[in-house]
């Protein structure tokens, strides 16, 4: 249940950030240094905290998207289900751990 | 040998069982499907693109207009991002059409929610396809931020 709740609030919001970031990538096509000035703002370390969440919240609707896709179309999967969110979770942690290690040094690293 | 198996019952009013014959359903079964098929493919598209853009070198520090210049002086990344574009935002599309239907009870509510979304997504898919395909890689009179490969001025 609260798989579900979760899979729809992470569609929304990575639904309008899709909006938002098609619209600041397309400044490309107005003058390098609108772009460069726009795309500055994603690199500030709030920002950088905000790109940590909005991954996170990719990376579960993925796992769990995989999990559904696998719940109706292989014949076992209604029986692991539950068995399934785990690897989920699991699977979450394992991508979420060397992402972060990363993207937070590269953020907070001053460069 | 006799026939295994039942005839089919005579009478003329027989309901016969129409399984997706409507517009209507056969519309919601694809929907269902293309929710499935799009997001085992956005997966890939997606975690390359994080990949890339966010691990790779410099990570997001990197990420300026010539960045974006380089990419997309390459076809392999004009097809990636234009399928990723499509994929992402109809299937973005199609799930917030069901949120909306699931939790929009008045019509005139639910009618205006949708018309709000459709002209949105349409507005930003145009707006990307155009944007990748019209794109400048050394734009005239522009100095900063260029990728390697342009002219110097
Ligand atoms: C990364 C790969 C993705 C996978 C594997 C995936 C998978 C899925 C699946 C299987 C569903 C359920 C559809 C149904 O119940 O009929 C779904 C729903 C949804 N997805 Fe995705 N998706 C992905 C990416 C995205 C992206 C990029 C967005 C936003 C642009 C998005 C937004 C949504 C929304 C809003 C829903 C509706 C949620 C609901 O009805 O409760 N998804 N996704």
């Amino acid at each position: 249940m609260w798989s579900w709740v979760g899979h729809r609030i992470t569609g929304v919001v990575i639904f309008v950030f899709l909006l938002v970031h098609v619209l600041d990538t397309s400044l490309v096509r107005v003058s390098p240094e609108a772009y460069t000035a726009v795309i500055g703002a994603y690199k500030n370390p709030i920002m950088g905290l905000g790109e940590a969440a909005l991954v996170a919240a990719i990376v579960f609707h993925a796992f769990n998207g995989l999990r559904i896709i696998l719940i109706d179309f292989w014949k076992k999967g209604p029986k692991y289900q539950r068995h399934m969110l785990w690897s989920v979770l699991i699977l979450w942690v394992v991508v979420m751990v060397p992402f972060l290690i990363r993207h937070l040094s590269i953020v907070f690293g001053g460069h | 040998m006799s026939n295994d198996t039942i005839a089919a019952p005579r009478s003329a009013h027989t309901p016969q069982y129409k399984r997706h014959k409507t517009g209507r359903a056969s519309f919601e079964m694809m929907a269902w499907l293309f929710m499935r098929l799009s997001g085992v493919v956005l997966v890939v598209l997606i975690f390359g693109h994080l990949f890339v853009n966010l691990m790779l070198g410099q990570g997001i520090h990197a990420i300026d207009f010539g960045f974006v210049a380089g990419k997309w002086s390459s076809p392999f990344w004009q097809v990636w991002d234009l399928l990723m574009l499509w994929l992402a935002m109809l299937h973005g599309t199609n799930g917030v059409r069901t949120i909306i239907n699931d939790y929009a009870e008045r019509n005139g509510t639910r009618m205006t929610l949708k018309t709000v979304l459709y002209i949105a997504a349409a507005v930003i898919i145009v707006l990307g396809t155009l944007v990748i395909f019209t794109f400048d890689p050394c734009p005239a009179g522009a100095v900063t931020d260029l990728p390697s490969f342009c002219p110097v001025p």
